[in-house]
């Protein structure tokens, strides 16, 4: 899109102001060609993020949560900047800590909850739990709970997308691409170019997986864009302490040939400003990408982390530079004068609006925490063995135990 | 009908499915301008060209990861591991990935992948090279397991592994893939997953097996007195086991002796042998024999043919089954 003929282009900042915002003689960066209201929406996605987290650790904290939980919070700006930046239907895949990345994807905070709290209307029917939440109508291929694991997955994703738009549109009458799993006979609507993303933290790079998803998404020029949410910490490590080249990580994506980039992922406006750019240069090149996108986890590792591994001025330190309070403080800057992070304030959102829009949310998340507290638990007789086969032939051994139970029919 | 090898008929099946389907799509070390360490996919690049049929890099976790991946988005990929000792690498995607995606996604994306590896022993390879890892996948819900024994059986269960829904590991018996000819269709047709074939029917006895030792098996017959009649099963298909077949033979002859190269301790035998404990008991006349590999690494040469089930083991087994 031009500046030109961009319909929602805001009015242009002054000279004067450019220059003390230090932009002078650059060109609207991307963030600053969409209007106001996209980016009170992705303020509210991030807030929704974090008190979707926040009701999630009390909601652990009671017990009624099994297992394990990864919070998110910290990281919001990542997902809702990288999902901006892409379209809908560009599939997504990610690692363990995915309830941001689900909300952020159009998931709704009671089938992520209920999922959590392993209820039957959850995302996999209280099946999956918090590691593994999928949404197949919002193109979410899951969180993944081997680290690393899920990036050959992602080079899959981008394989099929580029087969799709390359190889299949070419062919008259070749079936739709939706998974389906049955040859499609409605009419084609001819796929365009998709970029996949995939999302892993830093600890992945250390995975073997990980190498030989970058060398064969290289080698066969797969667009997907490997995004590093690079928190600092795998579990309780520093990268420092795990990782090789921790200061300079687009250098291992030199390595199979993918020019990588570096981005600040606590400032959401410049997140976007180097990311969309980036996306779209893949998305048209069909090549991969890689980026170290820098982002900081305030909780710890899971619920159980001790964090004897960080202070606690290093955590404080990370949050007085809060993507959320930054970009806040960017739309309630008035329009035009210099706000935080070099950016011009929006002047779009009141203090009032903005307190509003909180009491919104946290109506929103407690509803989810109720529904998921009244959703039916799954039976056992309907559930145990659904959805394991989608063909099971007769004389799946297992389906027959439970039909019969554990009495032996002899006895 | 033209009489082909298993490598043959696995080749047109291959082809028959590639030209029916654009979502089919295969990948794997060699596979392409080579035609597979074992020839088996010769030809299909040239045919249908390399964006179909894909050399990769020597990477079988990122090929048969790469293959889920592709696999969640609507194709249809048939993935080749050289051997199946290479399986290790890819052990995590596909027990940890393709066998819970259903699952997973309350039922909303399945994985229609069809690993096809070669497997088993007797070509003097070393280990890794010539192992028989099928009770560790039956083992793994949400994955399918299929063995053929013959180029006919091979040909219709891996048009039906590609045509089905689930992660089916295709495992192709390497001993046999020239070991003899068998007349195949030109025409497509499938052998349901899931359905063992009698071989030989028989009233007396009842041996089970699977994959190139039911012919050690059939040999072993030859063996036996004339007034023993034995039934052979052959399974096909490893997971889901056909109990139905299995049952109705053992009630029927009293007796068993289940046959395969994996070691015995935990292998598919084990399970086998307790599903006719369970389901026959009142008709056994004799305890449930096993002929297996040993619970050992699988020897190179020099000593492989001690360790694979040869029809002269076979043959004891049965007659001090029938005796008992």
């Amino acid at each position: 899109m031009s500046a030109a003929t961009a319909p929602t282009m805001p009015k242009m900042p002054s000279s004067e102001t450019l220059k003390q915002a230090g932009r002078v003689g650059s060109s609207p960066t991307p963030s600053q060609l969409l209007p106001d209201a996209t980016l009170i929406r992705w303020l509210r996605d991030m807030m929704l993020i974090r008190e979707f987290e926040l009701r999630t650790m009390a909601a652990y904290q009671q017990a009624k949560i099994g297992g394990f939980c990864h919070i998110y919070i910290g990281q919001e700006a990542t997902v809702v900047g990288t999902f901006a930046a892409v379209n809908h239907d560009d599939p997504v895949v990610t690692a363990y800590r995915d309830h941001g990345h689900a909300l952020a994807r159009g998931m709704t905070p009671e089938a992520c909850m209920a999922e959590m709290y392993g209820k039957l209307h959850g995302c996999a029917k209280g099946k999956g739990g918090s590691m593994h939440m999928f949404d197949r109508p919002n193109h979410l291929y899951g969180g993944h709970g081997i680290v690393g694991a899920q990036t050959a997955l992602g080079a899959g994703l981008a394989f099929a997308a580029r087969y799709d738009w390359e190889v299949l549109n070419k062919a008259p009458g070749a079936p739709v691409l939706d998974g389906s799993g049955h040859p499609a006979d409605r009419p084609r609507t001819p796929a365009g170019k998709k970029v996949c993303l995939c999302y892993l933290g830093d600890g992945a790079l250390n995975q073997g997986c990980f190498h030989e998803s970058l060398n064969l998404a290289g080698l066969f020029g797969l667009p997907v864009i490997y995004v590093v949410e690079n928190n600092g910490y795998s579990m309780g490590t520093s990268i420092e302490r795990g990782t090789t080249m921790a200061h300079n990580l687009v250098l291992k994506a030199a390595g199979y040939g993918i020019e990588g980039i570096e981005i600040d992922g606590l400032d959401l406006l410049s997140l976007y400003d180097k990311f969309k750019p980036y996306a779209d240069r893949c998305r048209e090149n069909q090549r991969p990408g890689f980026v170290d996108l820098k982002t900081y986890r305030y909780q710890g590792h899971s619920m159980s982390d001790p964090q004897k591994y960080r202070t606690k001025e290093e955590v404080q330190k990370y949050q007085e530079r809060d993507s959320i309070d930054r970009l806040a403080a960017v739309l309630m800057s008035p329009k035009g004068e210099p706000a935080v992070g070099g950016h011009l304030g929006r002047g779009c959102l009141s203090e009032e609006q903005f307190k509003d829009m909180q009491r919104e949310i946290k109506e929103e998340v407690r509803l989810a925490v109720e529904f998921a507290e009244q959703s039916p638990s799954p039976e056992a007789a309907e559930e145990l063995y659904t959805d394991v086969y989608a063909n099971p032939q007769p004389g799946l051994s297992s389906i027959r135990d439970y039909h019969h139970g554990v009495r032996n029919s002899l006895l | 009908m033209a009489s082909l090898t298993l490598v043959q008929a696995i080749n047109l099946a291959l082809t028959q499915e590639m030209e029916a389907d654009d979502r089919v799509v295969m990948l794997g070390e060699d596979i392409g301008k080579n035609g597979g360490v074992f020839r088996v996919t010769e030809g299909l690049q040239a045919r249908f060209g390399a964006d179909r049929v894909i050399d990769s890099p020597l990477a079988e976790s990122g090929i048969i990861g790469t293959a889920i991946g592709m696999a969640m988005a609507g194709l249809r990929p048939v993935p080749e591991i050289q051997f199946e000792g290479f399986l290790g690498p890819a052990y995590d995607q596909i027990v940890n990935h393709a066998a819970r995606y259903r699952t997973r996604s309350r039922g909303s994306v399945t994985i229609p992948i069809t690993i096809r590896v070669p497997v088993g022993g007797g070509i003097h390879a070393p280990e890794l090279h010539s192992d028989s890892p099928e009770a560790i996948y039956v083992h793994t819900p949400g994955i399918k397991v299929v063995m053929p024994s013959s180029p006919y059986d091979a040909k219709g269960l891996l048009i039906s592994a590609i045509r089905d829904p689930d992660p089916v590991i295709f495992f192709e018996p390497k001993r046999i893939y020239r070991a003899f000819r068998e007349e195949v269709p030109e025409d497509e047709y499938t052998i349901p997953i899931g359905k063992a074939k009698i071989v030989e029917s028989g009233n007396d006895l009842t041996v089970i097996s699977w994959g190139a030792t039911v012919l050690q098996c059939v040999e072993a017959l030859d063996k036996l007195p004339e007034d023993l009649s034995v039934e052979l099963i052959d399974l096909r298909t490893c997971y889901p086991i056909d109990q139905d077949c299995l049952i109705e033979s053992v009630n029927k002859t009293g007796r068993c002796v289940i046959v395969h190269e994996a070691p015995k301790t935990c292998g598919l035998g084990a399970e086998i042998a307790t599903i006719i404990q369970e389901h026959c008991f009142l008709s056994l006349r004799a305890p449930v024999q096993r002929v297996c590999g040993f619970d050992t690494i699988m020897p190179y040469y020099k000593l492989e043919l001690e360790y694979l089930p040869n029809a002269d083991r076979i043959a004891e087994s049965i007659l001090a089954c029938a005796a008992y």
